[in-house]
Parts: structure tokens; C-alpha cells; sequence
């Protein structure tokens, strides 16, 4: 009786020792951005994957996937979903092209305006959301279709096609354009090549410039909202406001936390990352296009979940997401280096979500003691 | 290492201006495609077909790249990793020159050779630096089409547009009512590609719109659901039926009567054609000196028995 009460002990203090170390949400996210790194450097080291051109290939992606990512975590841990992030990206390319080309006013401008008409239509589906209890899944979804189905119609009305382009025409010489479109570092890099460290193009007009010519603003915007956001809710009252509003809302009203308030802001600020993702391709790409964005608001929760937060609400961490949104973008242009088919990217896709959604779900369990 | 060594070889020679013939010979050449069709489009099955084929004739390596959801942005990031995977060639199409210029002028300018298939204008490959255009000029296409239907004494249509976020997919609808000498105006509809949802929509136009004379459909995925939806109506068979690219159900179609014509813009060449092109240019130095038209061309019930023996395969 005496030896199985010993044994038991001993296997309690084994696990919770690694209990209290998986009980971080980024841990799961930390580990998977080890493996990924080690898994291609084995099978894809030699592809080109890892020179100057391919490493900023996945940054740039992976970017992508952390600039939203950032926005549904934040949305996430205060217990609401957006599936409008998709269809916002596209509706927030086109409402800049068709302001600055079609209506010919200045890109600084149409950016702004964009902007403040984004932000607005993520404050009313947060409205929406609170002021009528529905689930956030419904009302978002049906900002999906609305969003998608405005930016097929405008400018197919308008412009009789789905594509406006001549928008790097127009953000010649504009004071806010280069902040979403523009590189950093380009003289570092030119300075790169003339060493020898990084090729150049050896043919066409730019011959001899290097072929990676800056750091790319919208890896900026990630790592700057990353930053932002993190701090926000590690360091503020605020944070403890979304975290407790996620984890129970009615708790948190009961002590005095605006639960709506922080909802609605919430919304908010999915939105303006989605406007942020959208205004830094459109700067990048010249042209917006009615089928941007498409499915881009489930790769930006499976990021987070990924990331380790709670499809509940409650819990989860920015930095996490930021490493889910990494492992995402590293596996999908990954796997085109290492020569997978590309028609199992989804497979693979769908076995890491499973992987991190049981691994979160066990992680869960062992902070609440449910069983 | 072996790949950045290979291509360095590769991209000397072709700076000073020679053929990189001995220097890829006696090594394998490894080309990409990217398309701009997401993983759901029945019809890039042809070209993936084809691609293979003239892979293993020409015994080169290749790989088909595509973004999962048609996505062109997604599209320019998979053009810009297949640029950095170093290979001798990209075959890519030019779905939209704004988006997709930058990525392939890079990768041309890196010393990758690239041929422009399927969309996009001769004149646009030319900018963005491609050696060739291969492929069937969407407009032109639409104008012949529309001109043809005009012969048979057709004045309004229905075009089923069903990736309507593309601008290739309005050109042929345009192009068509041109070539008939009418206004497009409300005559296209955006039917999405959901097959129940294309079918309902074609039955809600032709029932507010009883007095229309020919439907005009933009590939399988559009055209199989109408067929469909005509029946239904009791109208197959008796509407002027036209469709853009073949299919299993296309072929049966046009065999029993339900479709005039079938528009073949022939993919296989569109993807055999640039491994032949590219290989031989690696391999010998030697390359046709224009662009290659791969269609228009018009299938009809006098045609099909080769062709319904190889629609989806190579047809």
C-alpha cells in the first residue's frame, strides 16, 4: 500500500514540473518554430530556402499571417471571433483604389479615409455583437459576404472589372505611401552586395543592384504590432480588461471592466490590422483585386490557435500568435521548397492545427483542473 | 550548394550573352510552373498532364506551384520562392500584369528564363522580359466566338461568369458581345462556383429573361451546371449553346446536341510546349522566334471522338 502510494507521488512531482512549464501559451508555439526551423534545414537546407531571396520570401509571408494574426488574438483572448478578415482585406485594397484611381484623390488620402472607414465597420460589427448578444461567428460571417460582396460590385460597376491597378502611379511622390509600400535599409543592403555577401541581378535594368534591396514595411508593421500589442496587454489595466473580458465576461462586469467598451475596441483593432495587411499589399502590388484576402481570416485564427490561445476566450499571448503566424508562413513556402506537391500544403495545414488545438486543449486542462 | 553552384553556372553564361547550352547539358534542369488556379479548378488538370509529359519526354524536372485559394498576391509570393529556389526556368501565367510583373521581371533579371502561358498578352510577356507568350489571347478569343454566334444569327446572350474576380474572365464575355456588335451591359452574371448556386442563378436569369438567345459559359466549372440548369428549363437543345474550354460533361454536351461549340484553347500546349521550348533552349541553344498560339480553336459534334476519349486528360 505504501510503495503504490510512493510511486504515485513520484509520478505526480515528474509531470508537474513539465506541467508548469507547458502552462505558458507560447511554449507549444516556441517548440513547433524549433522543429519547423530544424525540419527544413534538413530536407530544404540546400533550396535556396535559407539564401538572402528565399529568407525574405517566408518573412515577408509569414508578416502577413502575424499582422492579422496579431488583430484575431487580441479579439480572441477577449472571447470573440472576426470572420470578416478576409473579405475586409479585399474590401479595404479596393475602397484605397478605387478612392485614389478611380476617384483620383491623393493616396494619402484614400489611405486615411480607408482607414477610418475599416475601423468604423469593424466598431459596428462589434456593436452589432454586444448590443445584441448574438454570437460573433454569425455577425462576422455575415460581413464576409457583405465586404466580399461590395468589393466585387463597385468596381465592377464603376470600372466594369474586378482588378483597379495604376495605383503606383498614382503613390508616386506620396508622403504616406512609402510607410506601407516602402523597403528600409536599402543603402545597408547596396553596401551588402558591393561585399560580396548578397547576389545581384545579373541581367535587365538593374543589373548589379542587389536582387534583396530592403526590408519590406510590412515586416515592419508586424514587428512593430507585435511590440504594441504585447505590451498592451501584459503591462496595462487595458490588458487585464480584454483578458478578463474573455474569460468571463459577466465576472468582469461585475467588477467594474466596460466589457463592451474593450469588445467593440477589439473589433476595432482586427479591423485596422486587416486595413494594415491590405494597404501594405495594395502599396506593394499596384493594383487591387476583388479576390484578395480570400480565406485569410481562418489562416489568421489558425495562426492563433496555433499560437496556443483558447478558441474560448480568456487566454493566450501575442507572442504566441506571432510564432503560430511564423510557423505558418515558414511550412507553407517551406514545403514549395523542399519540393513537396503542393496540393498537400492543406494536409499538412490541417494535421498541425490538430496537433496544436490537442496540445492547447490539454494545456487547458491543466490550469483549470477540469478533467 | 549544388543548386546555387548550378545556377551561378547558369546565370555567367547567360550574362555574357551566350547560349548556357554546354554548361546545363550534362546537368539536370529543373523548371517550375506557377498558375494562378486554385487547388479546386478541374481544368489545370490538363496542364499538369501536360507538364509531366513533357517532363519525362524531355527528362527535366518539374514542379507545379499554384496558390491554394487563386489568390493572385499569394500567387507573386510562390513566383518570388520559386525565383529563390533557383531554377533554369519558370512557366507562369500573367493573370494580373500589376501584381505579377515585379516578381517575374525579378526572377528574369536574376538569369531564370521565363515563359508567360495561358493569360496575360504577348506584348505584356514581352515587358516583363519573358522569351515567349504561349497561349490563346482572351479577348480574341471572346470577339471570334461572338462573331461566329453573330453568323448564326444570334443579338443577346447570357455569359456565366463564375471567376468573375479575374480580369481574363470579363474579357472573353466582353470580346463576345463585341464580336456580336452589342453592349455587354447586364448580360454577364457573377454566378460564383458553387454548382447548385450556378444552376439556380442561370435558371433565375433565364426566367426573368425569357427572350435571351444564346448562353456562353467560361469553362467546365460554369458550363456543366448550366447543361444542367437548361434541362431543367427544357431548353437544352433548343438555346445556342457556346462554352470556353472542354470537359468530360462539355464533350457528352456537345455530342447530343445541348452545346454548339466548345472554344479549345488547347492547355496541353500550354504546358507541353514550354518544357519542350525551354529544354531544348538550355540543352541546344535553339528557340522558335515568335510566340506560340495554342487556340482558338472550335470543337463541334464533327470532331469529338478523339477528343471525348482524352477531355480531362489532355483535352
Amino acid at each position: 500500500m505504501s510503495s503504490t502510494g510512493m510511486a504515485t507521488d513520484e509520478r505526480i512531482r515528474k509531470t508537474s514540473r513539465l506541467r508548469t512549464a507547458l502552462v505558458r501559451p507560447e511554449l507549444g508555439a516556441i517548440v513547433g518554430v524549433i522543429a519547423v526551423f530544424l525540419f527544413f534545414i534538413v530536407f530544404a537546407g540546400d533550396s535556396g530556402m535559407f539564401n538572402p531571396q528565399g529568407v525574405l520570401n517566408w518573412s515577408t509571408v509569414s508578416a502577413q499571417f502575424v499582422i492579422i494574426a496579431v488583430g484575431a488574438c487580441m479579439l480572441m483572448i477577449a472571447g470573440e471571433f472576426d470572420l470578416s478578415v478576409g473579405s475586409m482585406i479585399g474590401f479595404a485594397g479596393m475602397s484605397i483604389a478605387i478612392m485614389s484611381v478611380t476617384l483620383g484623390w491623393p493616396v494619402w488620402m484614400a489611405i486615411i479615409l480607408t482607414f477610418v472607414l475599416c475601423v468604423s465597420i469593424g466598431a459596428l460589427t462589434g456593436t452589432i455583437v454586444v448590443r445584441t448578444g448574438l454570437p460573433s461567428f454569425i455577425v462576422s460571417l455575415a460581413f464576409l459576404f457583405i465586404l466580399r460582396g461590395f468589393t466585387i460590385f463597385f468596381p465592377q460597376v464603376i470600372e466594369r472589372r474586378t482588378i483597379i491597378g495604376g495605383i503606383s502611379n498614382a503613390a508616386e511622390g506620396d508622403w504616406l505611401a512609402p510607410l506601407f509600400g516602402g523597403k528600409l535599409g536599402a543603402p545597408f543592403f547596396t553596401w551588402l552586395a558591393d561585399m560580396n555577401i548578397i547576389a545581384t541581378y545579373s541581367r535587365g535594368s538593374r543589373m548589379g543592384e542587389p536582387m534583396v534591396s530592403g526590408i519590406p514595411m510590412l515586416i515592419v508593421w508586424a514587428l512593430v504590432l507585435v511590440v504594441i500589442a504585447h505590451i498592451v496587454l501584459t503591462r496595462t489595466k487595458f490588458g487585464n480588461w480584454v483578458f478578463a473580458s474573455g474569460g468571463d465576461a459577466q465576472a468582469a462586469r461585475y467588477v467594474g471592466v466596460p466589457v463592451a467598451r474593450v469588445k467593440i475596441l477589439m473589433f476595432m483593432f482586427t479591423a485596422f490590422c486587416a486595413t494594415v495587411f491590405a494597404t501594405c499589399q495594395v502599396m506593394e502590388f499596384g493594383s487591387a483585386g476583388a479576390d484578395r484576402g480570400l480565406l485569410k481570416e481562418f489562416e489568421a485564427i489558425i495562426a492563433v490557435v496555433i499560437g496556443g490561445a483558447l478558441l474560448t476566450g480568456g487566454f493566450g499571448s501575442v507572442i504566441g500568435a506571432a510564432l503560430g503566424a511564423i510557423i505558418f508562413g515558414v511550412v507553407q513556402q517551406g514545403l514549395f521548397f523542399a519540393g513537396v506537391e503542393s496540393s498537400l500544403f492543406r494536409v499538412f495545414l490541417g494535421v498541425i492545427l490538430l496537433f496544436a488545438v490537442i496540445l492547447n486543449t490539454y494545456i487547458r486542462r491543466i490550469i483549470t483542473g477540469e478533467r | 550548394m549544388k543548386s546555387a553552384l548550378k545556377r551561378m553556372a547558369v546565370t555567367a553564361v547567360a550574362a555574357t550573352g551566350l547560349i548556357g547550352g554546354s554548361a546545363a547539358m550534362a546537368e539536370d534542369l529543373r523548371y517550375v510552373m506557377v498558375s494562378h488556379a486554385d487547388d479546386a479548378d478541374a481544368w489545370w488538370n490538363v496542364i499538369r498532364n501536360g507538364l509531366a509529359l513533357g517532363g519525362e519526354q524531355m527528362d527535366v524536372t518539374v514542379e507545379y506551384r499554384n496558390p491554394p485559394t487563386g489568390d493572385l498576391a499569394d500567387m507573386a509570393r510562390i513566383i518570388e520562392q520559386a525565383a529563390a529556389s533557383g531554377p533554369h526556368g519558370i512557366i507562369t501565367t500573367l493573370a494580373d500584369p500589376d501584381v505579377l510583373s515585379g516578381p517575374i521581371s525579378d526572377a528574369v533579371d536574376s538569369g531564370i528564363d521565363v515563359i508567360i502561358i495561358n493569360s496575360g498578352t504577348p506584348e505584356q510577356a514581352r515587358e516583363v522580359g519573358a522569351l515567349m507568350y504561349i497561349g490563346q489571347p482572351e479577348y480574341d478569343a471572346g470577339f471570334a466566338a461572338g462573331q461566329r454566334a453573330a453568323d448564326d444569327g444570334i443579338s443577346s446572350f447570357l455569359c456565366v461568369n463564375h471567376y468573375i474576380a479575374q480580369p481574363a474572365s470579363s474579357e472573353r464575355c466582353q470580346g463576345f458581345a463585341d464580336g456580336l456588335g452589342v453592349d455587354l451591359g447586364n448580360q454577364m452574371i457573377d454566378s460564383g462556383t458553387d454548382p447548385s448556386e450556378i444552376q439556380n442563378r442561370v435558371m433565375a436569369y433565364m426566367n426573368a429573361n425569357p427572350e435571351t438567345e444564346a448562353v456562353l459559359t467560361l469553362g467546365p466549372t460554369s458550363a456543366d451546371p448550366t447543361i444542367m440548369a437548361l434541362d431543367s428549363l427544357g431548353l437544352a437543345g433548343d438555346i445556342y449553346f457556346g462554352t470556353f474550354d472542354l470537359g468530360g460533361d462539355i464533350v457528352e454536351a456537345i455530342r447530343d446536341g445541348v452545346i454548339n461549340w466548345g472554344i479549345d484553347q488547347q492547355p496541353f500546349l500550354q504546358a507541353y510546349l514550354p518544357v519542350i521550348v525551354l529544354a531544348n533552349y538550355h540543352r541546344y541553344g535553339v528557340l522558335p522566334g515568335n510566340n506560340i498560339n495554342s487556340g482558338p480553336g472550335f470543337v463541334t459534334a464533327d470532331d469529338l471522338d478523339l477528343v471525348s476519349e482524352l477531355a480531362g486528360e489532355f483535352r
